[in-house]
């Protein structure tokens, strides 16, 4: 029987299972993420192609500045998190904290955008839901209304899994002060910058679908 | 439960005896009787609103029951039994407590996810049956939208919460397994040398983590949309309540997979061990596992022949639901060329599996009539589906169930259950779920919907067999409930392989130790070895059972 240290679980022979496991396990879990919001796209698929017109109109009111700046930042916040498991892999813990608190303060400006993008739409009565008063010409009301509807329900639930990864970083950055993300523990470095690429990755996608659906011709707003 | 004064040696349920330390064990073993213990519990409460659906169904006129309770009842009995009995049934009890042995490991990958699983699980649990005690809900198990969404006024929300949190404890289990299967098998264990029911739980794991989430993100949005407004399900928002369907039954036409793919690699192990024969076309048994899961993705349209899809889209699910049957018979045909000429012994979960073959066989090629779009659209939403899916799910994942526990009850406690009551109640169960089941195809082809309560009184006969039938089959399932409690404190100690079986399971104590073995094992051979002389084998009186009386 191997020895059993505190970092190496007791279901375990050796560190590189351990490792594999937690890796593969990681993997697995974000398939399913694909598969949940898997589901989301195939509505939003069935919805614009059911509405093409009102997807562009209601495309031609998302602020398509906004949403470039915080795609750069959450791009950017994925570049902060690879190296962070870079020098969680190397053990360099300063460097790692530093890495985690941008990757931190990233994450918080993306929310904070989303935020007041979900506000100006609130005042522009873009709300379709919740008993807000809605406003959208009669011939269009219905698609404009499952754009907004599929906006926020998916910006949505990304925003939650942001807000989720946020946690999980601050965990990781109590760790690191401990000291506690080195060596074979960097293993949970890596697996929460995989689930932070993901979420990124997401964004990716959400971005042209809700922000640049028709081509722009002139002013929007 | 341990009755002898002299010392036992350690093991898994010894080890310590507080309820902390069954509620905050990582153990594989303890977890899985913790899921036995929630299952069990689950099955007689859908048990039992099926009792009342079998007792309002004696007459034609609806005089036990009003509408709404009977609607509130054939709903409970559904979710109930599909989302809390036979989806985590054989994974969550038999699973996990096997799939370490069998890959001789010492725990799951992740056992505190498992733990963590079985929590998901018993919360779920736990919001649905609030909801029945609050007043219950009636959008059947389906939650077909609009209805779900906008038009019932039940404890729809608090039974999407159960059903959604217990779908991640699917989910994490699938993951668990998988993960499991791949890193943690034994020195020597190549897949080829995987038991059968490793394949087919690798098989459902794969449909638990593609296929949950996207009922997960269904029953979101219904909740939502009940919640909010968010109406991606309501025309009058613009959404379309097909959608619902599509998301639905993109899950729970592979979720039926999850249900008796488990079912199938318990019967590969009963029918290999009982009848001392490495079962026939090894390679074939393991990969129909797979074709299934993967054809199972691609036939959700044939639950929506009459739905308005496009006839076209109609005719390739039509055709792909035909294609699941030939990995089906793949497997039946397998088996059954194992039991060919071999030595074959008729103990309790033998008669389960044969059970299984055959009653799968039915359940399977009356699915094929539903496959047919024109057959379908004559029977659809007609006692003939619900026949149908209950040779399935009934016939085949309970039956291969109660083999399976049966076989490793000795592996699971150190007891013996008794042979001849358990043979007993095998028969009555047999017996039983024919009766209850069977007038069901008669009445379904002769167009009695399902879901009502009244109907007209030239169906009374068929309905009544179909009760009496259910009491049956009732008493049948009573029996096992009441003998392995039993065992527990008077069965016969249990050696460690009763069965003269092969598998890593089986080389190791009964029950075994926390950690499962002393020695890692290393495979050299592959699995189902059997020799060809019996040296392990003893007749049933030398295994130390009490001769039984006959039954």
């Amino acid at each position: 029987m191997p020895e059993h240290d505190g970092a190496l679980a007791h279901q375990f022979h050796d560190y590189g299972q351990q490792r594999r496991a937690a890796e593969l396990a990681m993997w697995v879990f974000l398939v399913t993420e694909f598969m949940f919001f898997g589901g989301l796209f195939l509505a939003y698929l069935v919805y614009r192609y059911r509405y093409p017109a009102e997807f562009a109109l209601g495309s031609q009111t998302m602020d398509v500045v906004l949403g470039t700046i915080n795609t750069l930042v959450l791009l950017t916040s994925s570049l902060t998190m690879a190296l962070a498991v870079h020098a969680a892999t190397v053990s360099n813990r300063r460097m790692l904290i530093l890495l985690l608190w941008g990757t931190i303060f990233l994450g918080t400006v993306f929310l904070g955008i989303k935020a007041y993008e979900y506000h100006h739409k609130y005042v522009k009565h873009h709300v379709p839901f919740a008993g807000q008063e809605f406003h959208a010409e009669p011939e269009h009301r219905l698609g404009l209304a499952t754009f907004y509807n599929l906006y926020f329900l998916m910006t949505g639930v990304h925003a939650l899994h942001m807000i989720i990864g946020i946690g999980l970083m601050l965990v990781l950055v109590v760790a690191a002060y401990r000291g506690g993300l080195t060596g074979p523990r960097s293993i949970v470095v890596h697996n929460s910058g995989l689930y932070w690429h993901f979420v990124d990755l997401v964004w990716v996608y959400l971005f042209p679908f809700f922000y640049l659906v028709a081509a722009r011709g002139g002013g929007h707003g | 439960m341990i009755t002898s004064s002299s010392p036992q040696p350690r093991n898994y349920l010894n080890v310590a005896y507080t309820v902390s330390s069954w509620l905050f064990t990582l153990d594989h073993k303890r977890i899985a009787i913790l899921y036995l213990l929630g299952i069990t519990f689950m099955f007689v409460i859908g048990g039992l609103a099926a009792t009342f659906v079998r007792l309002e169904l004696m007459t034609p006129q609806g005089d036990l029951l009003e509408s709404e309770t009977y609607n509130k009842l054939f709903t409970i009995h559904g979710i109930i039994m599909v989302f809390f009995f036979l989806i985590p049934a054989i994974p969550a009890v038999l699973g996990n407590f096997l799939l370490p042995l069998m890959l001789g490991a010492r725990d799951l990958a992740l056992p505190r996810i498992n733990l963590l699983s079985w929590y998901l699980f018993m919360i779920g649990g736990l919001f649905t049956i609030w909801a029945i005690l609050a007043g219950g809900v009636d959008t059947g198990w389906t939650f077909y939208t609009p209805y779900s969404s906008t038009y019932s006024n039940t404890y729809v929300m608090a039974t999407a919460v159960g059903v959604f949190v217990s779908g991640f404890s699917s989910i994490l289990t699938g993951l668990n397994f998988i993960v499991t299967t791949h890193t943690m098998r034994a020195p020597g264990q190549t897949w080829f040398r995987l038991p059968l029911f490793v394949w087919s739980m690798y098989a459902t794991s794969l449909i638990q983590i593609l296929g949950t989430p996207v009922v997960a993100v269904a029953i979101l949005l219904v909740g939502l949309e009940r919640l909010f407004g968010i109406g991606i399900f309501d025309p009058s928002m613009g959404g379309d309540p097909l959608l619902f369907q599509h998301l639905f039954w993109f899950y729970s036409h592979p979720a039926v997979y999850i249900m008796v793919l488990p079912a199938f690699g318990v019967v590969s192990e009963l029918v290999a061990t009982f009848s001392r024969r490495r079962p026939f076309g090894y390679a074939f048994i393991g990969f129909s596992s797979f074709a299934i899961a993967v054809l199972g993705f691609l036939v959700w349209g044939h639950h929506m022949f009459t739905s308005g899809q496009s006839i076209y889209a109609g005719l390739i699910f039509s055709m792909i639901s035909f294609l699941v049957a030939i990995p089906s018979a793949i497997k039946v045909f397998n088996w059954t060329a194992t039991l060919y000429k071999a030595s074959i012994s008729y103990d309790t979960p033998m008669l389960y599996a044969l059970g299984f073959i055959g009653l799968f066989t039915i359940g399977g090629l009356t699915g094929l009539f539903l496959a047919a779009a024109a057959v379908d659209v004559h029977v659809h939403d007609t006692y003939f589906v619900v026949a149908h899916f209950h040779y399935i799910m009934v016939g085949g994942t309970v039956m291969a169930y109660l083999g399976g526990i049966h076989y490793w009850w000795p592996k699971m406690t150190g007891r013996m259950y008794p042979e001849g009551w358990a043979r007993f109640s095998a028969i009555l169960v047999f017996v039983g779920f024919n009766l209850t089941f069977s007038p069901q195809f008669v009445l379904g082809y002769l167009g009695m919907p399902r879901r009502y309560h009244v109907y007209p009184e030239e169906w009374q006969v068929l309905n009544v067999m179909s009760s009496a039938g259910a009491s049956i089959l009732a008493v049948g399932y009573f029996f096992p409930l009441t003998y392995l409690i039993w065992s527990l404190r008077y069965g016969p100690k249990a050696p460690d392989n009763p069965f003269g079986a092969t598998g890593l399971e089986w080389k190791t104590p009964s029950p075994p130790p926390t950690y499962n073995f002393d020695e890692q094992p290393v495979v050299e051979e592959e699995v189902y070895n059997f020799v060809p002389e019996d040296t392990e084998r003893k007749p049933r009186e030398e295994r130390g059972e009490v001769p039984h009386a006959r039954a």
